[in-house]
This record gives structure tokens, C-alpha cells and sequence, in this order.
């Protein structure tokens, strides 16, 4: 069974997030478990946020794959706790997401920190690698990002937000 | 006092289903209907950047709705789903404090707005998410899940819509008497936060609900901070409105269901 779960788990690294193509969901670290129960197979997945509208395609990707590989009973269940964090997200996945020009993730949590008007720790430009950038907005594209500009290359980046 | 001090212990029991029911609908109501006051702005922000943040909240608010309304709709059972909880309730029936159904106003009463529902938000799920047992509160654990990842979320809304308070407030003459305004305009139904309707009563102290009347004196320190900083007067002492969060609810929203309501209630169970 052991070899049962690597295949599902290699053949989930293939389905990837729709609104930032370059991250598979293994390596956004939404997948939290395989349970293998008979015929049954049931994956558990956590959204990144409460109202990511990813996730219901994200699911049915996931039932896609694993059904054209000849898996048949497919259960795909959503858990909310413990809240998914970008600590989760794999080391691949960030070099993968500055290769594609998003900023990942600092490996540190802010948002915990309310205080006002606070400067982020600093967020490196995914294009010239330079640490003197600001941030525009802490809301972007898609729940997960925040919009930043470089004072460099003077560059506009997206950067993926601890979360 | 002491009624405040035995509140706070819970017992950890879950209170009758017609009371979860209707804590988890408030909770679900309250997310809803902001959202979609917010999404009004879709399009129409004051800047491009501004723009995506309150449609991201509105995104973040909705998602929230969503997980209590499902939770609720597993408790009641009988087919009942999201779906029917938001698109076939009538106005009597929702539950949301009237704050978050009045109309968008300008950009400040927005902001104003959001700033007031994201901090009592703040504390209200800070309380709910404890899990912990011996941590004076043992929690429902769905609504805990709930709350936790909601939490997170309402952390940057309320950093952004303080800061945006501050910037109103502290920025123009123009800037200032607007968000003035929106402080006196909205104020009134504040107090309505913190008075406990009867799902509220009937579930303090147990694994669902807390008495938020606690909420208050921290949520009225997070206020008063940010209207110092703003230069903002505090207009205390004012009659408070009430009724929403039982049904009675303002003519606003009736018109905002009845938008959002059309599709299901003309083409009953079509799908998207």
C-alpha cells in the first residue's frame, strides 16, 4: 500500500493551481493526506484561504488525474484546521515560483504582526535579486499575493505573502 | 462583574441544535452580506490597488460565509445546502447586524465600516478559534477551524482598513470631514455588535457562542486608537439601533437579497 500512496502522491505533483500554473498542489503544501481504504481513495486537501475560488477546480483536477490513471472511487475532502500556512509551501516550489517572476514566500510569518503602518521584512525582486523594494499593496491578482515594485530595476513583482 | 467572570467559563457543552443553528447563520449572515457590499466597489475603487484589495476582502469575506453556512447546512441536514441558506432565506430570516447591510456610501463610510466589523471580527474570532482545553474555553472544533483560517485573513483587513482610516483622517480637509462623517453616520450601529440577540444569550459559555458583550471594552481601546491617530472625534453617548441580528432589519436589505436572490428565486435550482 506504502507503493500505492508514491504513485498518488507523484501523480498529484502533476495537478497544478490554476490561477498560478507554475506551483502543483504538492508543492503549495495543500495536500495534507492519502488515506487508501479498500477500492476507496480519499484525498484531503486544505485551502490556502476561506474563500480561494481555486479550490473547486483544483479538486476536480484532482479527481481528474487520478481517474485517467484507473483509480475509481475518488473522494476529495476539504479540512480547514490546521490553517494552511506558506511554511508548508516545498523549497521547489519557491525557486520554481522566482523562476516565473513571483516572489515567494519569506519563510517567516507577518501578517501575525498587526501593528500599523509596519514595514514588511524585505521582500527580494524576483528579477535583478535586489532587497530595495516596496510594497504597493498588500492585496494583488489572486488572495495569495501582494503587489510590490523595485526600487532597482524599477520592476513591478508580485510576491506570494506569508501567510 | 461576576455575571462577566462566570460567562467566560465555559462549559463546554454544545447548546441545542435550534441555537447552533442560528449562531453559525449570524456568523455566515454577518460575512455575506459585507462581501457583497463590498463587491459593490468591483470596478469602481478609488485607485486600481485599492480596487483589488476590497474586492480581495470581499473574496475572503464570502469564502467565510461559505464554511458557515456549510457547516450549517450539515447540522440542519434534510438536504439543505449553502445554496438554500443564502439564495432562499427571506429578509426576517437573516441575521446580519445592520453595520454590514447598510449602503456602501462613499469610499470613507467603506473603509469606515470595514475598519469597525474587522476588529470586532478580530476579537470575536481570537475567541472562538480556542481549542485548547483548560484554556477557560473548550470550542466547537469545525467552528474553531472556521475562525482560525478566518482569523488570518481579517488580520491583514484590519491592518489595511486602520491604516486607511488614519490616512483619511490625517490626509486632507476634504479627506478628514469625509471619514468625520462616515464616523457620525455609522456610529449608531455600532452598539448592536456588542448587545447579545438571543442565540448569543443562549450559547455563551457553551462550545459554540460567547457572550459578546466581552467583546466591547477591547474593541472600543482598538477603536479609540486609530480614531486618535486619525484626529477622528468619537461621537459616544449616542442612541444605539438594534434589530438585525433578530430579522428587524433597515429597508437596505431588502433590495441587496432581493438582487442576489433573483436567479434562484426566477429559475428555482438552476446552476451556474
Amino acid at each position: 500500500m506504502v507503493i500505492g500512496k508514491e504513485k498518488i502522491w507523484s501523480l498529484l505533483a502533476t495537478v497544478t493551481d490554476p490561477e498560478v500554473p507554475v506551483l502543483s498542489v504538492i508543492d503549495l503544501g495543500i495536500v495534507r493526506e492519502i488515506n487508501i481504504n479498500g477500492g476507496t481513495t480519499e484525498i484531503v486537501i486544505t485551502p490556502t484561504y476561506s474563500g480561494c475560488p481555486a479550490m473547486d477546480a483544483i479538486s476536480m483536477n484532482i479527481k481528474l488525474v487520478l481517474l485517467e490513471h484507473g483509480y475509481k472511487d475518488i473522494k476529495v475532502r476539504t479540512v480547514l484546521s490546521p490553517p494552511w500556512t506558506t511554511d508548508w509551501m516545498s523549497e521547489e516550489g519557491k525557486e520554481k515560483l522566482r523562476k516565473y517572476g513571483i516572489a515567494p514566500p519569506n519563510p517567516k510569518q507577518q501578517v501575525c504582526d498587526t501593528r500599523l503602518f509596519e514595514a514588511d521584512e524585505a521582500v527580494q525582486c524576483p528579477h535583478c535579486n535586489s532587497y530595495l523594494t516596496k510594497r504597493v499593496s498588500e492585496f494583488g491578482s489572486t488572495a495569495c499575493k501582494a503587489l510590490y515594485t523595485c526600487n532597482d530595476c524599477k520592476e513591478p513583482f508580485d510576491y506570494f505573502k506569508c501567510h | 462583574m461576576t455575571n462577566n467572570e462566570q460567562s467566560e467559563e465555559s462549559s463546554g457543552l454544545p447548546p441545542s441544535k435550534e441555537l447552533t443553528e442560528a449562531y453559525l447563520l449570524h456568523l455566515a449572515d454577518n460575512a455575506l452580506i459585507l462581501g457583497q457590499r463590498n463587491a459593490e466597489w468591483c470596478g469602481h475603487g478609488p485607485v486600481l490597488e485599492q480596487d483589488i484589495a476590497i474586492t480581495n476582502i470581499s473574496l475572503d469575506l464570502i469564502g467565510q460565509a461559505r464554511n458557515f453556512y456549510q457547516y450549517a447546512a450539515l447540522l440542519i441536514g434534510d438536504g439543505c445546502d449553502e445554496d438554500k441558506l443564502a439564495y432562499l432565506r427571506s429578509e426576517r430570516e437573516f441575521k446580519n447586524c445592520l453595520l454590514v447591510e447598510l449602503p456602501r456610501g462613499d469610499w470613507a463610510q467603506t473603509i469606515l465600516r470595514q475598519f469597525l466589523f474587522s476588529a470586532y471580527q478580530y476579537l470575536l474570532y481570537t475567541e472562538l478559534q480556542k481549542t485548547e482545553p483548560g484554556q477557560a474555553r473548550f470550542r466547537d472544533e469545525q467552528l474553531a477551524a472556521i475562525a482560525a483560517k478566518a482569523l488570518k485573513e481579517v488580520s491583514y483587513h484590519l491592518r489595511w482598513s486602520s491604516e486607511w482610516v488614519i490616512r483619511l483622517g490625517d490626509g486632507t480637509e476634504e479627506s478628514h470631514t469625509r471619514i468625520q462623517n462616515a464616523v457620525n453616520e455609522l456610529w449608531p450601529y455600532t452598539g448592536e455588535l456588542f448587545n447579545p440577540a438571543y442565540y448569543e444569550k443562549g450559547t455563551a459559555g457553551t462550545s459554540i457562542g460567547i457572550d459578546p458583550s466581552l467583546l466591547k471594552k477591547p474593541w472600543e481601546e482598538k477603536v479609540n486608537n486609530v480614531f486618535a491617530e486619525a484626529a477622528i472625534v468619537n461621537p459616544n453617548g449616542q442612541w444605539m439601533q438594534t434589530g438585525g441580528k433578530e430579522g428587524k432589519h433597515t429597508e437596505h436589505l431588502g433590495y441587496i437579497l432581493a438582487e442576489m436572490q433573483y436567479m434562484q428565486r426566477a429559475y428555482p435550482d438552476s446552476k451556474w
